[in-house]
């Protein structure tokens, strides 16, 4: 057997950290697709050269630190009201990119009356929006996204229904609102969908820098730990229980967004 | 400039253009509606920010990120819409960022009604959202001290990078008088270096309250309370009428303390030895002044549009020297001077008697 020694200046680099992307640890559980999509974020900010112009709003939730895991500035918003403060960012600093990246508890519970209205005013923000079906913060209570008969700690016997209500469709609620312009959702479960997760960040940032309206990324995402799952079979759940129940698509694409290409 | 006929919610909104603010959030609710409305044409007019929220808890929050961006940023409301912004309070006390709010009280609590009162002097001096700090709070008597203080406050929040409240109660806001407006400041002030502008050619800049480490948040918590004792070391402002020879101190701010004048000159007339003390900063209240005037007197009479809530300041800085009494109407009923005048009389009689 011979070993072929290659100069590393010849080697081709094939993949390497988003300068959008903080090189730091990240606090997220093994398997969490937190990780997918801030990286995704990080690569598609990079690749529209927005790193220096962005600013962050972070929620609470799983991703409050999300500021220190990124190399850009940012801002820790109280629960639910990131798109209120980022909408008081935008309206000062119109130069500037501006991102919500919030989770379901964040956004479709305590901030839903935010995340409407800074559709309905049409804000020129980006929101990320991650659904993992579970409060994972605070260790795994049920979401407004949580689907019929999951358990979780506060819905031990599962969520009923007739008292808790059914899962709350963002998506389809946020595309009725005409000041949204791009809102689609996407799934992080298998390499084919984050890929197409990682062009509708990019198209939704791209409707921000063309000043179209409010563009939002629903990405269907895992919590292994508070699923009670190991990250494989976690990636199995959102395909066979969370995307019938969330079905992937694109909920709102104004002609605008089209003209766009 | 000249002196001319100005509604108090007016004249603050104006006073806030000329000192300079780049951006107004608000959500409509009475007595301070009028303040909003003037910004939804005057700031638009100039090519600076109005938006109306969709609430007091997103107003408070489009202040916060703004406030972040290092732009001057207000917002106004009245107490069941301050009780809303609580939140937002805290955190933009928490993030060491200035902003101003002016709240235009109204009677309380609950829904409670939309007449002048002072029921918020527990709110915003002492628990204007949860965690330890106060903000800098302004009282202000009359509509020219609304205007004064507004640009005070602009300037505060912006020394010390910190949340200023100006309390002014429903009276300030709705009535009318001659008063003169400041010139327009230079617009817009340069973004301080700590701001979320986009992190070009420099190290990323983050506005958080975080912290998750105990040590870090102690010592974050001992910035907010230094920051607090040189406030209340150089900050105390109070104005006094008569207090030279006084025998009876009558202590009032606002409009309490405006009407708490008319019947102090009153008893004068009368020969009677009062005076009177008005806090202009309700926080730091101004006690340093009030200890050297508890020395001279024989009684503090303490008047408020509340059930007696600036009454616990007045007794922790009088701390016992003479008697602290007090006289409050309640619901939005604003007390008369020959009414203040009756109590008045009827306290220096006790005074006198303790002398």
């Amino acid at each position: 057997m011979t070993t072929v020694t290659i100069p590393i200046e010849e080697m081709q680099l094939v993949y390497d950290r988003p300068e959008a992307l903080a090189c730091t640890h990240t606090h997220y559980c093994p398997g969490c697709t937190h990780s997918i999509a801030h990286r995704l974020l990080a690569e598609a900010i990079d690749e529209l050269g927005l790193r220096e112009k962005t600013i962050l709003v972070a929620p609470v939730g799983c991703a409050v630190f999300a500021y220190n895991y990124f190399n850009m500035d940012g801002v820790e918003a109280a629960h639910g009201r990131a798109p209120a403060m980022a909408t008081g960012i935008k309206r000062v600093s119109p130069q500037n990119t501006v991102i919500t990246y919030q989770g379901d508890g964040d956004l479709a519970s305590i901030g839903i009356a935010e995340i409407i209205h800074v559709a309905a005013r049409g804000e020129k923000i980006t929101t990320i929006f991650i659904n993992n079906a579970i409060y994972g913060m605070t260790g795994g209570q049920m979401a407004p996204t949580s689907l019929p008969n999951q358990k979780t700690t506060s819905s031990p016997l599962g969520r009923d229904v007739l008292t808790t209500g059914t899962p709350l469709k963002i998506s389809e609620l946020m595309s009725q609102i005409d000041g949204a312009v791009y809102v689609v959702r996407r799934s992080l479960h298998d390499v084919k969908h984050i890929r197409q997760a990682k062009k509708a960040i990019l198209t939704a940032l791209r409707v921000q820098e063309a000043n179209l309206g409010f563009s939002m990324v629903e990405l269907l995402s895992t919590c292994p730990t508070n699923w009670g799952m190991t990250p494989i079979d976690a990636m199995g759940w959102v395909e066979s229980a969370m995307i019938p129940a969330f079905p992937l698509g694109d909920y709102k694409i104004a002609d605008s967004v089209r003209e766009l290409g | 400039m000249a002196r001319e006929m100005l509604k108090g919610n007016v004249a603050m909104a104006e006073a806030a253009v000329r000192a300079g603010c780049e951006a107004y959030f608000g959500y409509p609710i009475t007595p301070q509606t009028e303040l909003l409305e003037y910004m939804s044409a005057r700031m638009v007019e100039l090519g600076r920010v109005f938006l109306q929220a969709e609430s007091e808890v997103a107003a408070i929050n489009m202040v916060y990120g703004a406030a972040c961006t290092g732009v001057q940023v207000m917002s106004s409301s009245s107490s069941p819409g301050v009780s809303l912004m609580q939140e937002g309070l805290s955190y933009i006390a928490g993030s060491d960022v200035p902003c101003v709010i002016i709240d235009v009280m109204r009677g309380g609590p609950g829904l409670g009604n939309i007449l002048p009162s002072q029921s918020d002097y527990f709110q915003v001096t002492k628990s204007a959202g949860h965690g330890d700090y106060h903000p800098i709070v302004l009282a202000p008597a009359s509509v020219q001290e609304a205007i004064d203080f507004t640009v005070l406050a602009f300037e505060l929040a912006r020394k010390y990078r910190h949340l200023v409240i100006l309390a002014a109660d429903g009276q300030i806001g709705q009535m009318m008088e001659p008063a003169e407006l400041p010139p327009m400041q230079p617009y817009p002030q340069p973004r301080p270096s700590w701001s979320v502008t986009g992190a070009k050619g420099r190290d990323k800049n983050v506005v958080t309250s975080l912290y998750m480490n105990a040590d870090d948040e102690e010592a974050f918590n001992i910035r907010i309370q230094k920051k607090l004792s040189v406030i209340r070391a150089v900050e105390q402002r109070s104005d006094e009428f008569a207090t030279e020879d006084a025998e009876l101190l009558v202590v009032g701010y606002g409009t309490s303390g405006r009407i708490a004048m008319s019947a102090v000159q009153m008893a004068r007339e009368k020969g009677l030895k009062v005076g009177l003390f008005r806090p202009q900063t309700i926080y730091p209240f101004p006690d340093r002044r009030l200890k050297e005037l508890a020395e001279q007197v024989d009684m503090c009479l303490v008047i408020e549009m509340n059930a007696g809530q600036m009454v616990e300041d007045v007794r922790l800085a009088v701390n016992g020297v003479v008697p602290v009494e007090f006289y409050g109407r309640m619901g939005g009923n604003i007390p008369m001077p020959d009414e203040l005048l009756r109590v008045i009389e009827r306290y220096y009689a006790y005074s006198s008697v303790l002398a």
